[in-house]
């Protein structure tokens, strides 16, 4: 199923609605990281409130998705990591090190507009 | 669902009652979800805790993405499960007919990070469990047997 | 003088019964249940009368007044010869389960509960032999359908109170474990969360549920995790609490962590925890300090001079 990508300012915004499989999951990084390069976004959230189990699979996904937007100059905060995922994910010793996280949407866009202005690759895309 | 299950090779591992047993094949990713999401409710459904309950669904994706990844095809089956100490809980067997896990011991030391790269994560499940036998050979592919009782 | 709060019963007792006198089968068995339950309802309240002072001699339910021994009498009787009557045991487990739960807060204990039941089994049995103590076969035969009967009816009960204790037990072990976590929201987004006492596994486990509830729900940026008074810990709980600074993080908030004890400290490193990645700070003070530069608030001292 589709997670649809919603563009606020220079941000991207994906919401994981419901379960998503390996495939899904592959898919949406693969999305993220091509609209970024298309829109020139310098930030991306990822809500991943709707995701009912992070494994190994899921962290490391996440993870290379980070870093691949990062070569694209953007960051990335995920947000919306429920209390029992969160818990389940350390004890079972998997760490989302160096991807930044937030509580939820409002928090990760306080979380990016904080960051220093960096200087972006080009004029921005046109608004939504 | 309650389909017959073929006993696993290891005599300890089936110490104990077996109620109400699932038979999930796993093929394909989506097999993945489908087990863990059995699993989580049957958790849910033996008492376990939310936050119990979804570390339970999570080792279950584990063990059904080892079977995709390094087999191919296999079978989850779960079930509710008493203890030879009167405890109550869950049964996670994880079976395929694969090549085997090569250095076993490795894969149940390697540490608490499991982003290695391989996947298995093996040793994390084994610690979260109550018990947890292995059984694996190039010629009878991986059982592996996971017990989780309540507290 | 018979009390016929009859359940639209008119059965006519007779002393000797009619039909086969052979071996007990269920069917018979049934039959006589039936004509001593209609005996025992008819003698209810001289019965209840005789058990209720035979609780009172034996000094148990001191924790409760004569009248709420009646009460409850009353209530057990019925319920007795219930289960007695249609052999179901199910009303008879749900009384047990309500009563427990309404007596156990009144410091009612199992002896009490298990002494009263086989009181009554043998109020009733005493009645039952004055009644048909004069034909052998027939005291036998009522004998033969009653104690079963009793016995599991006395046994549901012990057991049903028994359950309910150990419920309401873990109830008050889970309320006390709570208050001795708490979490607390000074300011916005700021959470303390002061750890006192010995940390064993599960009170860790449960802290860290509470934790990340109690950040969620203040929408917390900034923890400040207080070990002042964690005496020592060993290297599964130092695992734990490193695991639940991480799993803070995962969910959202940063976490400092103070009053780290040089042990303490000693045992973290020892089990592998870089510090230089764990924000520490010295005291709980200078932790909250910490955390409010970290969220961009400004603390301006109260000049004295201040009087409008």
């Amino acid at each position: 199923m589709e997670v649809p990508i919603l563009k606020q300012r220079n941000y991207l915004i994906a919401s994981v609605q419901a379960v998503l499989t390996d495939q899904d999951l592959v898919t949406l990084r693969d999305r993220l990281v091509a609209q970024v390069g298309r829109y020139r976004s310098v930030g991306v959230i990822l809500d991943v409130t709707g995701l009912d189990v992070m494994d190994s699979f899921s962290v490391r996904t996440l993870r290379d998705m980070a870093h691949m937007i990062r070569l694209r100059g953007a960051d990335t905060v995920i947000v919306g990591i429920q209390p029992e995922v969160a818990f389940s994910m350390v004890q079972l010793g998997l760490s989302l090190e160096g991807v930044p996280t937030a509580l939820d949407l409002e928090e990760g866009l306080a979380y990016l507009d904080a960051r220093p202005k960096r200087t972006s690759v080009g004029p921005p895309a046109g608004s939504r | 669902m309650n389909r017959p299950v073929n006993p696993p090779q290891s005599g300890s591992a089936t110490e104990g009652k077996l109620d109400d047993k699932a038979v999930i094949p796993i093929r394909t990713v989506m097999d993945i979800v489908t087990a863990r999401q059995h699993g989580r409710e049957l958790a849910l459904q033996s008492g376990f805790s939310e936050t119990e309950s979804t570390l339970i669904a999570t080792i279950i994706s584990e063990l059904a993405r080892n079977i995709v990844l390094y087999a191919q095809t296999g079978e989850i089956v779960l079930g509710k499960a008493n203890g030879s100490e009167n405890q109550h809980g869950v049964i996670i067997i994880s079976r395929d007919n694969g090549p085997g896990i090569p250095d076993v011991q490795r894969a149940l030391v390697g540490g608490y990070s499991t982003s290695g790269g391989l996947g298995l994560g093996l040793c994390g499940v084994r610690r979260m469990v109550d018990e947890f036998y292995i059984d694996t050979g190039t010629d009878k592919g991986t059982t592996v047997t996971a017990k989780k009782w309540l507290q | 003088m018979a009390d016929n709060k009859g359940k639209g019963r008119d059965r006519t007792l007779q002393p000797e019964m009619s039909g086969n006198v052979g071996s007990p089968n269920d069917e018979s068995h049934a039959e006589v249940l039936r004509e001593l339950v209609a005996h025992l309802r008819q003698n209810r309240t001289q019965l209840r009368e005789v058990w209720a002072s035979r609780i009172m001699s034996a000094r148990f339910l001191t924790a409760m007044t004569n009248e709420e021994i009646m009460a409850e009498a009353s209530s057990v009787y019925d319920n007795y010869l219930g289960a007695l009557e249609t052999g179901s045991i199910e009303a008879l487990e749900a009384y047990a389960r309500d009563l427990s739960e309404r007596i156990i807060p009144r410091g009612v204990e199992t002896h009490e509960v298990v002494g009263i039941v086989l009181l009554l089994r043998d109020v009733l049995a005493r009645s039952l032999f004055a009644k048909y103590g004069q034909n052998q076969q027939l005291l036998t035969r009522v004998l033969d359908a009653y104690e079963p009967a009793a016995n599991r009816i006395a046994t549901t009960v012990a057991v049903g109170f028994v359950q309910e204790r150990e419920r309401i037990i873990r109830q008050q072990q889970e309320a006390i474990r709570e208050l001795s976590t708490p979490v607390l929201a000074v300011r916005e987004r700021l959470l303390i969360l002061p750890i006192i006492g010995i940390l064993d596994p599960q009170r860790a486990r449960q802290l860290t549920e509470q934790l990340l509830r109690g950040i969620r729900v203040n929408r917390a940026r900034v923890v400040v995790m207080d070990l002042t008074g964690v005496p020592a810990v060993d290297a599964a709980v130092a695992n734990h609490l490193v695991q639940t600074v991480e799993a803070a993080r995962l969910v959202g908030a940063d976490v400092i962590v103070t009053g780290l004890a040089p042990e303490l400290a000693q045992t973290l490193v020892t089990i592998g925890v870089d510090l230089g990645k764990m924000a520490t700070v010295g005291d709980l003070q200078g932790g909250i300090e910490e955390a409010e530069k970290l969220l961009g608030y400004k603390v301006m001292p109260i000049t004295e001079k201040n009087n409008e």
